[in-house]
């Protein structure tokens, strides 16, 4: 059983939401696999707190919600505390360095930080930093293969802003960082 | 959403989407609703689509009126639709009565969130299922449908708006809200797959013509109106040229036939699946996606080696009586899990005997998250 758990959690208007739309379409359409993914959203569409999930799996996915997860990407503070406890152990932790700051110690998980929001700010659009950080979790949790990344964003995001993604993904997926 | 034409290619699709797909498929050409969370993507998508086929989408001032507008709209000869949720379902019941009794097709999708009143909008709740029985008032028979995936969300709006045509009733697809929301990788059967069912139309002269004929098999011609064929629709007890009547003998065949032409049509209209119960010991008893939670149950209970199947309504009303009668006469244990304070283990509880001797066991959950794997094998590990 090959089966990778991906919990995704941020802002309403963060791009959650569509952060794993873009990882689903990938595995399951680009890579061959099955993928399921949900979300989870307050009634507010913008500033609340959000989440996404994806099951990527080599056979069909039967409980498609994400209880314990093998990575975890977090866009804010309050979407790290809040799913922090469901990162399995060894879990790859992709995190926002200037937005998640209070990191809890003695931890068994591999943390992964980058500045993906500063790094969109940089290429004139800070609605990217999603995709920074996806390409960074591509390089670093293997979500996806960077070539079925690449397809399923040109998909899913306006035309006129294809360009402007993919230099944010290729951003994130040479990101070294620590 | 993209539409694919290469229908074999699989696409990423949300449960909300692939039923206003295969409403465009089952020639629905007729949409009225008011958007509400969690199907809100259905009105969204068909009011898209419906143009692009002729059809015609009304985004109503409310639930009755929307209801109301379908029952309309079918009468004239168009297959109709629409889509809610538990608030907007109790505004439909009034109307959906009024389709029962006038014996109008429609198709009514409710993806259900928690309630009581708004509830919980964004969440999953299995609450609804009394309530698509028995939400409006006096006898009467309905047809509901359950899917437990995009794919089959797909494939049962197909087969609700056949069997609403064919029984000329109005059918009721239940929705979780999970499967409603959620994406999966699905392909979509070809157009030539698909085996859609159209209205009977009467080949006799006008003047032969009654609107409530009836046949052995309750499947009659219908006329639309404007057709040139005269008849008459009422929501008061009815003769069978659809005028009120109180004749005592005619009120019963009315009544008769609205009950039996779905129950005498129960191998026709209900649907279950059987997952490893062949041997089973324990029966798990879900629906909708606490089945798919069930189902990885199953699976890890199996390796452990124990005895353990599921039995899953496709058709949820009619309730399967026969096949839940044949689980109780089988396994020792049974399992209930469901997303609400009962209502399926009441069903259960109805169709059990001193002579079945199995034992009933509630997994319920009623908070706005739904039943992991865990939980139920945790039950499974209780029971046994």
């Amino acid at each position: 059983m090959n089966e990778l758990k991906v919990k995704i959690s941020g802002f309403g208007g963060q791009g959650i939401i569509l952060s794993a739309y873009i990882v689903g379409k990938a595995a399951s359409i680009y890579d061959g696999k099955n993928a399921s993914m949900t979300q989870a959203y307050g009634p507010e569409a913008r500033g609340g707190a959000c989440s996404s999930q994806v099951v990527i799996s080599s056979h069909e996915v039967d409980y498609p919600l994400v209880d314990t997860a093998d990575a975890l990407i977090a866009l804010s503070q309050e979407g790290y505390d809040k799913f922090f406890p469901i990162l399995k152990k060894d879990g790859i932790l992709l995190y926002d360095s200037d937005l998640v700051t209070h990191l809890k110690s003695n931890t068994k998980v591999i943390p992964k930080p980058i500045p993906a929001t500063r790094i969109a700010e940089e290429l004139g659009k800070k609605i990217v930093a999603n995709i920074v950080i996806l390409g960074f979790a591509t390089a670093q949790a293997k979500i996806a293969t960077p070539e079925a990344m690449k397809k399923s964003i040109k998909e899913s995001v306006p035309k006129k802003y294809v360009d402007l993604n993919l230099k944010a993904f290729q951003i994130g997926l040479e990101y070294k960082g620590n | 959403m993209k539409k694919n034409d290469d229908k074999k290619a699989p696409q990423l699709l949300q449960g909300n989407e692939a039923i206003a797909l295969a409403a465009i498929e089952a020639k629905i050409r007729f949409f009225a609703g008011y958007p509400i969370t969690p199907s809100s993507e259905i009105a969204e998508l068909m009011s898209r689509e419906l143009p692009k086929y002729e059809g015609k989408f009304i985004q109503m001032e409310d639930e009755l009126s929307s209801m109301g507008a379908i029952i309309g709209a079918s009468i004239a000869g168009l297959k109709s639709m629409t889509a809610t949720s538990g608030p907007g379902f109790s505004l439909m019941q009034e109307n959906i009565g009024f389709a029962c009794i006038a014996e109008v097709p429609c198709l009514i999708v409710n993806v259900m969130r928690g309630g009581p009143s708004t509830g919980l909008p964004t969440s999953p709740s299995q609450g609804d299922i009394m309530q698509a029985r028995w939400g409006t008032h006096g006898d009467h028979s309905i047809i509901a449908l359950y899917p437990d995936s995009v794919l089959e969300s797909y494939e049962l709006t197909i087969r609700a708006v056949n069997l609403s045509e064919k029984y000329r009733t109005p059918v009721i697809l239940l929705l979780d809200e999970v499967i409603a929301h959620m994406r999966e990788s699905v392909i979509l059967p070809q157009k030539e797959e698909l085996n859609i069912i159209e209205r009977v139309k009467p080949d006799i002269p006008p003047e032969w013509y009654v609107h409530y004929k009836d046949s052995p098999d309750y499947i009659t011609p219908v006329a639309n109106f404007g057709e040139g064929y005269r008849f008459h629709i009422t929501s008061l007890a009815h003769d069978k040229y659809g005028f009120p009547t109180r004749k005592i003998d005619e009120v019963k065949t009315m009544m008769d036939r609205l009950r039996n032409k779905i129950y005498d049509n129960l191998y026709d209209i209900i649907q279950i699946e059987s997952y490893k119960m062949q041997d089973a010991e324990i029966a798990i008893f879900a629906a909708g996606v606490v089945a798919r939670s069930a189902k990885e149950a199953v699976r890890i209970a199996r390796k452990q080696g124990i005895k353990v199947g599921l039995i899953r309504p496709l058709t949820i009303w009619p309730f399967p009586d026969y096949d839940v009668q044949r689980m109780l006469e089988k396994c020792k244990d049974i399992i209930i899990a469901e997303l609400n304070q009962g209502q399926l283990y009441h069903e259960i509880e109805r169709v059990w005997s001193e002579r079945t001797k199995s034992r009933l066991h509630k997994l319920q959950r009623y908070d706005g998250l739904i039943l992991s794997s865990e939980q139920i094998l945790s039950k499974i590990a209780e029971v046994k």
